[in-house]
C-alpha cells in the first residue's frame, strides 16, 4: 500500500500525479475570495510537479522502462495499480509539466471563482500526469475519463464564445470516443484469457489477428477523437476557442496528446497485427494503416485549408492544431522507426508551440482588445501598440510552421521522411499542408499585427490609442519559457530523441524485454 | 422444519417487525403529545436500531436455512448472496431514515416507520425465499409496503395520484406473477424453485413453460422499472415523498434484483447436488437461452428507452426514474447473459463451468445494485433539500447550487457522476464489473452487441446528468440566498459521497466482502 508513495528517484514521476490531485482537493477546500493564495499555490503545485518531471527525466537518461508502482488494485480482475515509465512517457510528462506551468501563468488574471479554477485545472493535469505513466490498461483508461470532467467544467464556467454549447460537446465527443476504447477494451480483456491487464503482459498475449483485425480500428478511432482525426475533429476548433486560455492551452497542449498517446501505447502496442494489410485493397487503400494514415494526411490539408478562410484569430489556430495533430497520426501510422519518433517529437513540440499560440491570442491580445475578429484587429496596429505580442506571435508562428532551429521543424521533418519511406504520395500531400501552414500563419500574423489598415473615422479614437495595459511578468515568463523549450529542443534535438528512439524501438518490436 | 428453525432462519425480518412495532407502540402512547421533531428523531433512531440489530443476524445466520419438508431443497435460504442483500437492504433502509429526520411531509410518523420497517422485511424475505409461495408472501408485504408509503404525504394531490397508479400497476402485476405462478405449479407440482427446475428439466421445455415464464417476468419487471412494465416509474417518483422515493429506487430495487438473481440461478444451474443425469443436464441447458433472449430483450428496450427518455425532463425526480430504468436495464443484462447462453459451447463445458462464471456474474449484479441504491439515496437526499427550498423538483431550481450550498453541491458532482459512469467513482467499476463479466462469460455476438449498446448509452447518459450539473455549477443563479440543509441530512449526504469516492479508489473493498459469502 505505502510503495505507491515510496520516494526514490524512480517514483519521483508517480509525484507529479499525487501532488496535482492533493492541489486540486485543497484548492477546492480554500476559502472564497482568497485568489491571491490560490494563484501562488497552483503556481508552486505546477512548478513543483515540472520539477519533478524534469528530474524523472534526468534521472531516467539511459534507463529503459522502469516500473515505478506496481500495487494489486482490482485484485479478482488482476487489475494492477502500475506505473511506469519509459522515454515517451518521461518526454510526455515533462510536457504536461511545463504546458501546467505556461498555463497557470496566462491564467494569472482570473478572478471568477478562482480556487475552483484551479481545482479543476489541477485535476485535469494530475489525470494527464496518470495517463502517461500508467501500464495498466484500465488504470489507463480510469486516468484517461478522469480527464472529462474538468474539461467541461473549465469550459463551460470561464469560457467565451458559446461555451456551453463547446463544452457539452467537448464531454461527449471525449466520453463516445472512450466508450469506444472501454468496448474493446473489455473485448481484449475477455479475448486474451490473461489474469492480467497490464499492459506489457497484454502486449505478450499475441490476440488472434481475426479480433486484432477489429477491435485495433475500434479503439485507435476512439484514441484519435480526442486527437482530433478528421473527420471526428469538429469537437477540437469549438473547444479551444470557447475555452479559457489555460483550458485551450491544455486542451492543445496535452489533451489532445492523450488521445495520441492513447493511439499509440494502447492501439498500436497491444493490436499490432490490426495493422496488417486486409488481403484486398479498394482504390489503393488495403489496410486500417492506410485508412488512418489517408485520414491523418485529409486531417493535416484540411485543418490548413479551413484555418487559412478563418475570421476569427482563435478559430485560425484551433484549425492548426488539427493540421498538425494529423502529422501525429501520420507519423504513427508510418510504424517505422523515424516516422514513430516524429510522431512523438510532434507530439512535444506541437503542446508547446499551440499552447504558445493560444497564450499571445487569447491571453495578451484578447483580455486586451477584447476581440478576436481579424478585420478588427487589423485597423488597431497591434504591432506599435503590443509589440511584445508581436513578436512573440512571430516567433510561435515561424516555429509553429516548422521553421529550422526551432522544435517543429525536428519533428515534422521526421514524420515526413517516414512517411516517403512507406507511400510517398502521403508525404507529398503533407508537404502540401505545410505550404498551407505558412499561409495561414503569415495571413493571421499580417492582418492581426502588422496591417497598417486605419479605423473608419468615426472609430477613430479622437485622443489616440487607448492604453492596452502592460505586459505582466507572467506573461513574460511564460512566453519565455514556451519560445526557450522550443528553441532548445530545436537546436539541440538529441535532449529528447536519445528518450523517445530507444521506447519506439521497443515498442515497434512488440512489447519485448 | 419446526419453530425454533423458523425462528432462527427469519431473525433479521423477525428483529424488523419488532422494531416496527415497537416503533408504533411507543409513537402512539408515550409520545403522543410530543414535538413532531422529537417523534421524529425517535422513530428514526429506534428504526435504525432495529436495522442494526437485524444486520447482526444476517451476518450471524451463516449458510443455511428452512428446509421443505421432505425434501433437500431450501424453503428460504440464509447467508451466501441471499445475506449480501440482506445487509444492503437493511443499510440503505437505515439510510432513508435517517433523511426523514429533516423531511416534514406527515404527522403520523410512526405509521410511516413501521411500514419502512415492514416493507423492508419483505425485502429481506424474498431475498432469501426459494418457493414460490414464500415469494410472493414476501413481494406482496414489500409492495403494500411501498404504496402506502407513496401516498403518505396526504396534503399533496400528486402523492395520492401516484400511489393510485402504482397501486393499480403493482396489484395488475401481481395477478400476472401468480397466474405465471400457478402455471409452474401445474407444470411442475411444486412450488420450489429447484424441484420446478427439475420437473422442466426433466420433460424439457413445453409452450405452457413459456407462457408461465413471461406472466412471471411481467411481475417482476414491474418490481424493477424494466421496460414495458415501467410505467409507474415517473410517476411515482415524481409523487411520492422524497424519503419513500428513495426507498422505492433503493431497497426496493436491491430485494426485487436478488429475487430475480434466485431465479436465474436455480433455474440455471444444474441442483444443488449437482449429480444430475444427463437428461437432466441437457433440459437445464436447453431452457436456459429461452428464459434468458426474454430478459435480454426486456433489458435492451430499458436502456434504449430509459437512457434516451431521460434526454427530454425538465423533472429530477422523472430524470432519476428514467435513469432508474435504464440501470434496470444494465443489471438485467448482467442476469440474463451466462455461460449457457453462449450457444456454441459444450454441454460438458457447461456442467463444468457454469457455477463459477455465474458466481462472477452474481458478484456483479449485487456490486452494480448495491453501489446503485447508496447514490440514489444521496441524489434523492440532495433533490429533497433543494426541492424544500425551491419548492420545485424541476432542473431550474438547481441553478446556482454551488453559490446557495457549495456542499451539496459538491455532493450532487459526486452521485450524478457515479451514475454516469465516470471513474473513479463506484458506479464506473459497477458498470466495469458487470460488463467485464458478461463480456468474460461468454464471447458470443449477441452479448458483446449488447455490452457495446450499454456502453454506448452510456455515453448518452452523461448528457442529461450534466444537464442538472450545469445547471448546479454553470449557470448564472436567479436567486442567491443559501440553501441550508439540517446538519445531520448534510452528514449522511456527505457520508454517501464520501463512500462513493472511496468504494471506487479502492474497489476491491466491495468486491471482496461479496465475495467473501459462498453461496
Amino acid at each position: 500500500m505505502f510503495s505507491i508513495f515510496a520516494a526514490n528517484s524512480e517514483s519521483l514521476l508517480a509525484w507529479t500525479i499525487y501532488l496535482s490531485f492533493a492541489g486540486a482537493l485543497v484548492q477546492a477546500l480554500l476559502p472564497k475570495g482568497k485568489a491571491e493564495l490560490s494563484r501562488w499555490l497552483a503556481l508552486a503545485v505546477a512548478v513543483a510537479g515540472l520539477v519533478l518531471a524534469v528530474v524523472g527525466f534526468a534521472a531516467g537518461m539511459g534507463q529503459g522502462r522502469v516500473v515505478i508502482a506496481d500495487v494489486p488494485w482490482v485484485p479478482a480482475m488482476g487489475i494492477h495499480y502500475l506505473l511506469a515509465a519509459d522515454g515517451i512517457s518521461r518526454v510526455l510528462v515533462l510536457l504536461t509539466g511545463l504546458a501546467a506551468v505556461a498555463g497557470v501563468l496566462f491564467s494569472w488574471n482570473v478572478e471568477l471563482r478562482t480556487n475552483e479554477f484551479f481545482a479543476f485545472y489541477l485535476a485535469l493535469i494530475g489525470g494527464v500526469y496518470g495517463v502517461f505513466l500508467s501500464f495498466d490498461l484500465f488504470l489507463l483508461f480510469v486516468f484517461y475519463e478522469i480527464a472529462i470532467v474538468p474539461k467541461y467544467f473549465l469550459i463551460a464556467i470561464w469560457g467565451s464564445t458559446r461555451r456551453e454549447y463547446a463544452a457539452m460537446k467537448l464531454a461527449l465527443y471525449s466520453f463516445v470516443g472512450s466508450s469506444m476504447v472501454l468496448i474493446g477494451l473489455l473485448a481484449a480483456y475477455a479475448t486474451a484469457g490473461s489474469h492480467s491487464t497490464s499492459l506489457i503482459v497484454l502486449s505478450h498475449a499475441s490476440l488472434p489477428v481475426s479480433f486484432q483485425m477489429w477491435c485495433f480500428p475500434l479503439v485507435f478511432t476512439g484514441f484519435a477523437i480526442l486527437a482530433g482525426m478528421w473527420p471526428f475533429h469538429t469537437w477540437a476548433p469549438t473547444g479551444h476557442v470557447a475555452a479559457p486560455t489555460a483550458a485551450s492551452m491544455l486542451l492543445a497542449g496535452v489533451v489532445m496528446k492523450l488521445g495520441a498517446y492513447g493511439c499509440l501505447r494502447v492501439g498500436i502496442w497491444l493490436f499490432p497485427r490490426g495493422l496488417d494489410p486486409w488481403g484486398f485493397s479498394l482504390i489503393g487503400i488495403g489496410s486500417w494503416r492506410d485508412v488512418f494514415a489517408v485520414l491523418a494526411v485529409v486531417g493535416i490539408v484540411y485543418g490548413a485549408l479551413v484555418a487559412l478562410v478563418q475570421t476569427d484569430f482563435k478559430f485560425v489556430i484551433g484549425y492548426s492544431s488539427v493540421s498538425h495533430m494529423g502529422f501525429v497520426l501520420l507519423g504513427l501510422m508510418t510504424l517505422n522507426q523515424i516516422g514513430m519518433t516524429g510522431a512523438v517529437m510532434q507530439m512535444f513540440s506541437h503542446g508547446i508551440l499551440a499552447g504558445l499560440l493560444f497564450a499571445i491570442v487569447g491571453r495578451i491580445v484578447y483580455e486586451r482588445t477584447h476581440t478576436r475578429q481579424l478585420a478588427e484587429l487589423e485597423t488597431m496596429h497591434l504591432s506599435k501598440r503590443l509589440p511584445f505580442a508581436a513578436w512573440a506571435f512571430v516567433i510561435a508562428g515561424m516555429a509553429s510552421m516548422g521553421l529550422p532551429g526551432f522544435s517543429g521543424f525536428v519533428a515534422e521533418l521526421q514524420v515526413l521522411v517516414g512517411a516517403w519511406s512507406v507511400k510517398p504520395w502521403w508525404t507529398l500531400a503533407a508537404g502540401v499542408g505545410i505550404v498551407v501552414g505558412v499561409a495561414y500563419t503569415w495571413r493571421a500574423m499580417q492582418k492581426a499585427f502588422f496591417s497598417d489598415k486605419l479605423p473608419t473615422p468615426d472609430e477613430h479614437p479622437k485622443t489616440g490609442w487607448p492604453d492596452l495595459g502592460a505586459i505582466t511578468w507572467p506573461e513574460y515568463t511564460g512566453v519565455a519559457l514556451l519560445v526557450g523549450v522550443s528553441l532548445l529542443v530545436g537546436l539541440y534535438p538529441r535532449i529528447l530523441l536519445d528518450a523517445i528512439e530507444p521506447a519506439v524501438k521497443t515498442l515497434l518490436a512488440g512489447g519485448g524485454q | 422444519m419446526n419453530y425454533i428453525d423458523l425462528f432462527r432462519a427469519t431473525l433479521p425480518e423477525t428483529a424488523l417487525e419488532v422494531a416496527a412495532l415497537l416503533v408504533l407502540v411507543l409513537d402512539l402512547s408515550l409520545l403522543r403529545k410530543a414535538a413532531l421533531k422529537a417523534r421524529v428523531a425517535v422513530a428514526a433512531l429506534l428504526g435504525i436500531a432495529g436495522c442494526g440489530a437485524a444486520l447482526w443476524a444476517v451476518l450471524l445466520q451463516g449458510n443455511q436455512g428452512l428446509f421443505f419438508k421432505g425434501t433437500g431443497e431450501f424453503l428460504l435460504a440464509t447467508g451466501g448472496y441471499a445475506a449480501v442483500a440482506q445487509a444492503g437492504i437493511l443499510v440503505l433502509t437505515a439510510l432513508t431514515l435517517l433523511l426523514l429526520i429533516d423531511s416534514v411531509f406527515t404527522r403520523h410518523v410512526g405509521e410511516y416507520v413501521a411500514v419502512v420497517l415492514m416493507a423492508a422485511a419483505g425485502g429481506l424475505l424474498i431475498a432469501g425465499a426459494r418457493d414460490l409461495l414464500v415469494i410472493f408472501v414476501g413481494l406482496e408485504l414489500l409492495s403494500l409496503g411501498l404504496y402506502i408509503l407513496t401516498a403518505f404525504a396526504k396534503s399533496s394531490g400528486k402523492s395520492a395520484e401516484a400511489a393510485l397508479k402504482y397501486y393499480l400497476f403493482g396489484g395488475m402485476s401481481a395477478a400476472f406473477l401468480l397466474f405465471g405462478f400457478s402455471y409452474f405449479y401445474g407444470l411442475s407440482g411444486s412450488t420450489n424453485l429447484a424441484e420446478i427446475q427439475r420437473a422442466i428439466a426433466a420433460t424439457g421445455p413445453s409452450p405452457l413453460f413459456y407462457v408461465a415464464w413471461i406472466l412471471v417476468v411481467a411481475g417482476l419487471g414491474f418490481k424493477v422499472a424494466a421496460v414495458p412494465f415501467h410505467l409507474w416509474a415517473p410517476d411515482t417518483y415524481e409523487g411520492a415523498p422524497a424519503p419513500a422515493a428513495a426507498f422505492i429506487a433503493s431497497v426496493s430495487k436491491v430485494a426485487s434484483f436478488a429475487l430475480l438473481l434466485t431465479v436465474s440461478l436455480n433455474w440455471l444451474m444444474p441442483g444443488a447436488q449437482g449429480n444430475g443425469s444427463l437428461t437432466y443436464l441437457w433440459g437445464v441447458y436447453q431452457t436456459w437461452p429461452a428464459l434468458a433472449t426474454i430478459l435480454l430483450v426486456i433489458a435492451a428496450a430499458s436502456m434504449m428507452v430509459g437512457n434516451l427518455a431521460a434526454l427530454v425532463q425538465v423533472s429530477v425526480r422523472r430524470l432519476l426514474a428514467y435513469s432508474a430504468i435504464a440501470h434496470a436495464g444494465y443489471i438485467l443484462l448482467g442476469i440474463a447473459v451466462h455461460p449457457v447462453y453462449n450457444w456454441h459451447e459444450s454441454l460438458i463445458g457447461f456442467t463444468q463451468n457454469a457455477r463459477g462464471p455465474a458466481a462472477l456474474s452474481a458478484n456483479a449484479v449485487l456490486y452494480y445494485i448495491l453501489t446503485y441504491g447508496l447514490t440514489t439515496i444521496g441524489a434523492f437526499g440532495v433533490m429533497d433539500v433543494v426541492e424544500r427550498a425551491t419548492g420545485s423538483d424541476r432542473m431550474d431550481a438547481f441553478l446556482g447550487l454551488h453559490k446557495r450550498n457549495p456542499v451539496l453541491a459538491a455532493v450532487l458532482l459526486v452521485l450524478f457522476l457515479s451514475l454516469a459512469g465516470i471513474p473513479p467513482l463506484v458506479g464506473f467499476w459497477a458498470k466495469f464489473n458487470l460488463f467485464a463479466a458478461v463480456l468474460g462469460n461468454s464471447g458470443g455476438v449477441v452479448p458483446f452487441a449488447l455490452v457495446a449498446l450499454a456502453v454506448g448509452l452510456s455515453a448518452v447518459s452523461l448528457y442529461y446528468y450534466l444537464q442538472v450539473l450545469k445547471r448546479a455549477y454553470v449557470m448564472p443563479a436567479v436567486d442567491e440566498t443559501p440553501i441550508k440543509a439540517h446538519p445531520v441530512t448534510l452528514t449522511v449526504l456527505v457520508g454517501i459521497a464520501a463512500a462513493v469516492v472511496l468504494l471506487g479508489c479502492f474497489p476491491a473493498l466491495l468486491q471482496g466482502w461479496i465475495g467473501s459469502f459462498r453461496p
